[in-house]
């Protein structure tokens, strides 16, 4: 078999609870605790799942990107199944910031889609994330299915901050960029608790994922090349 | 240089000779022009304050069909395989076949104006910028599309695998493009057809270095 | 030339997915020499040609190929061997003529036309020098890929049956062409099925069975040990 070293389940395992506490006390904190923001109301709400989702959903972008920069450098299938792995993880977020920005836009401003740099940004990554996926699943050598979706994964990542700018040149009208420093205390506490909340409960969910990846991958491989018939000695 | 040249040459050969394929696609983009001013309806001004962006819709539905022609000629007795084993240095196989794609992605634009002059009333007081525009863009779709269908041909479900990967990443040429063109129809007051060329510019020569270096992982077997 | 290898393998094994095509083959053959490969099909004969030309990554062991290291050095490896391959390596569109002398300038060759043209007329396709490839017969495309092989003018020539498909002149050029590589001091390796005609052209017989060496001697003892001039319903 050649298994990559994974990370254990119970890890794995622990990272998924830890998560889901951190999540749930966040959500509590950001929906019972925080005052109604002045402005926008109960609205604004959401944007304690939205914006660890965004941050969550970049980073994991990025790690998807470190592990295609990894297997095509060092190769090992370890990588190959984490890059999977993170992909799936970092679509599903993708995903989750166009509902949540739907649901956000339609009481703010009126319509559900507002072509917002950030939003339309994510969309697009949604579909290139997508698309790197369904080329995997179109891809059966296992070597050829992680080279190609690594370098497909390199490519759509530089793509991002260029997407971002075009979009941003493209339409001027943008809402100030959220994070800690611009939003005043009571409301930070819910987002860093659900930031981190959703980095380990993706990331959990990814090791596990990987973890299924690896096993598959290994299948597909077959055993490993069965030991020679006395007399011929294979060199490493 | 002379293993370039005569790469480039192959690939033009090759286009030339199967042209009547090129045709079906000039009369497939005049086609998808044709069908999307009935999206609009017959509204002339707002047929002509579209004209730029379905010049460039148009031109990267048709895209699909021109990267894969190009692959095909390659994957039928793998060629490909042949080219690689005489030596030819996968990079060299790379921008020869991607500049042969850019030209000919570029003479479809220049085909595809007149069509849109002729339905949107899409004139341009620049013809030469409007043409420098079409290869830029050209360029820009090109690269990663040579890439991309060099991957898909060999893959299951190629025709649909293609535009999937290479739609979304070449979202900025088609902002970019999009917005030159309609600013050199429409008039361009505040002299913001610098900026976008520049973002074209910018896409293009990261697309170029980077496809350029990884086109060698791809085409290995 | 004594001492002077052209092909030296060690355990060579080449997987598809998860099966093994090839499973650790070791041998060597002498510059100048001619080795007969001969083995059922599916038996992996094209899958050694092909690694052992660089067309296909190597998985376990590794080779010397005309003193190139195959492993490290696969671009040497390239320009030191020609392989008449399965697939003709042809661009459909274009006539013989143009296939050849498109061939020769990707190799930076002089005299582009003239080596074409040399080559077509020892192929028997002079005649039809000018037709677009893609009405040429299973023969007629084989003898083209033969004139692409032979004008790479490689110190080691590997054919992939190069019987297959030709009618019996065929079959007397081939051989023509075999003994004259000889004569020029090229080495080859040819895989065929034409055991007689391998055991009277090479020097040296390789019996491969299920991807692993099953016999490896003169070429003149090939006949009896090929195992396959006795009926099929014995079996592996």
């Amino acid at each position: 078999m050649i298994l990559p070293r994974l990370a254990s389940p119970n890890l794995a395992f622990a990272l998924v609870a830890l998560g889901v506490l951190l999540l749930l006390a966040g959500s509590y904190y950001g929906l019972f605790v925080s005052p109604q923001e002045r402005y926008m109301g109960d609205v604004q709400r959401i944007m304690y799942v939205h914006v660890p989702s965004a941050w969550n959903a970049l980073l994991l972008f990025t790690l998807a990107m470190g592990c295609a920069l990894a297997y095509l450098w060092r190769g090992g299938w370890g990588w190959d199944a984490h890059h999977e792995a993170l992909l799936e993880a970092s679509a599903v977020l993708s995903f989750l910031l166009c509902v949540q920005g739907s649901i956000w836009a339609k009481p703010t401003w009126g319509v559900w889609w507002d072509w917002d740099p950030r939003l339309t940004t994510t969309a697009v990554m949604l579909l290139a994330l997508l698309g790197i996926l369904a080329l995997r699943s179109a891809v059966d050598d296992p070597e050829k299915r992680a080279t190609w979706s690594a370098v497909a994964t390199i490519i759509a990542f530089v793509d991002v901050p260029i997407v971002y700018f075009s979009v941003r040149w493209w339409n001027s009208l943008h809402q100030m960029q959220s994070s800690p420093e611009t939003v005043s205390a009571p409301f930070i506490v819910p987002l860093r608790l659900n930031a981190f909340g959703v980095l380990a409960l993706m990331g959990g969910l990814a090791l596990l994922r990987a973890r299924v990846a690896a096993r598959r991958t290994a299948k597909e491989l077959g055993p490993a090349l069965p030991p020679m018939p006395a007399g011929a000695a294979l060199e490493a | 240089m002379n293993v370039f040249r005569a790469a480039l040459y192959k690939e033009l050969l090759l286009q030339w000779r199967t042209r009547a394929r090129v045709l079906s696609v000039v009369v497939f983009g005049a086609t998808a022009l044709l069908l999307m001013s009935f999206a609009i309806g017959p509204d002339a001004g707002a047929l002509r304050m579209h004209a730029g962006g379905f010049l460039w819709l148009a031109l990267l539905l048709s895209s699909t069909l021109t990267l894969e022609a190009s692959l095909e000629a390659e994957t039928e007795q793998q060629a490909l395989e042949g080219l690689l084993l005489l030596p030819v240095p996968p990079t060299i196989l790379f921008y020869a076949k991607a500049l042969a794609n850019t030209l000919q992605l570029a003479l479809l634009g220049a085909v595809l104006v007149p069509v849109a002059i002729v339905l949107y009333g899409a004139e341009t007081a620049r013809p030469l910028a409007l043409f420098g525009l079409l290869v830029l863009g050209a360029a820009g779709l090109a690269a990663p599309g040579t890439l991309y269908a060099t991957m898909t041909a060999r893959a299951r479900a190629k025709q649909t695998l293609l535009p999937l990967l290479l739609f979304p990443l070449v979202v900025p040429v088609l902002i970019a493009a999009t917005k030159a063109s309609s600013l050199l129809i429409l008039g361009d007051p505040m002299r913001q057809l610098a900026a976008w060329l520049t973002l074209l510019a910018a896409f293009c020569g990261i697309y170029w270095t980077l496809c350029g270096l990884m086109f060698g992982l791809i085409v290995e077997d | 030339m004594t001492g002077e290898l052209a092909l030296d393998a060690r355990g060579l094994a080449r997987r598809y997915g998860g099966r093994w095509a090839l499973a650790g083959v070791s041998f060597t053959l002498g510059a100048g020499q001619a080795l007969a490969l001969v083995g059922r099909n599916g038996s992996g004969k094209s899958t050694l040609l092909r690694l052992l030309s660089a067309a296909l990554k190597v998985h376990a062991g590794e080779a010397l190929v005309c003193g190139a290291d195959l492993r490290r050095d696969a671009d040497a490896v390239r320009r030191r061997t020609a392989l008449l391959s399965h697939a003709a390596y042809t661009w459909e569109a274009l006539s013989a003529r143009e296939n050849l002398v498109l061939a020769s300038r990707l190799l930076d060759q002089d005299r582009p036309q003239e080596r074409a043209l040399r080559r077509l007329e020892e192929v028997g396709l002079a005649g039809r020098a000018d037709d677009p490839v893609a009405s040429f017969s299973a023969g007629m495309r084989k003898r083209l890929a033969l004139a692409r092989t032979l004008l790479q003018e490689a110190p080691l020539v590997m054919l992939d049956e190069p019987y297959g498909a030709l009618d019996p002149p065929g079959f007397r050029l081939i051989d023509g062409i075999v003994r004259a590589l000889r004569a020029e001091g090229r080495s080859v390796v040819m895989a065929t099925h034409q055991v007689e005609r391998g055991a009277t052209l090479c020097d040296r017989g390789l019996v491969l069975e299920q991807g692993r060496v099953a016999w490896e001697g003169p070429a003149a003892e090939l006949p009896a040990n090929s195992g396959l001039l006795r009926g099929s319903e014995e079996g592996a």
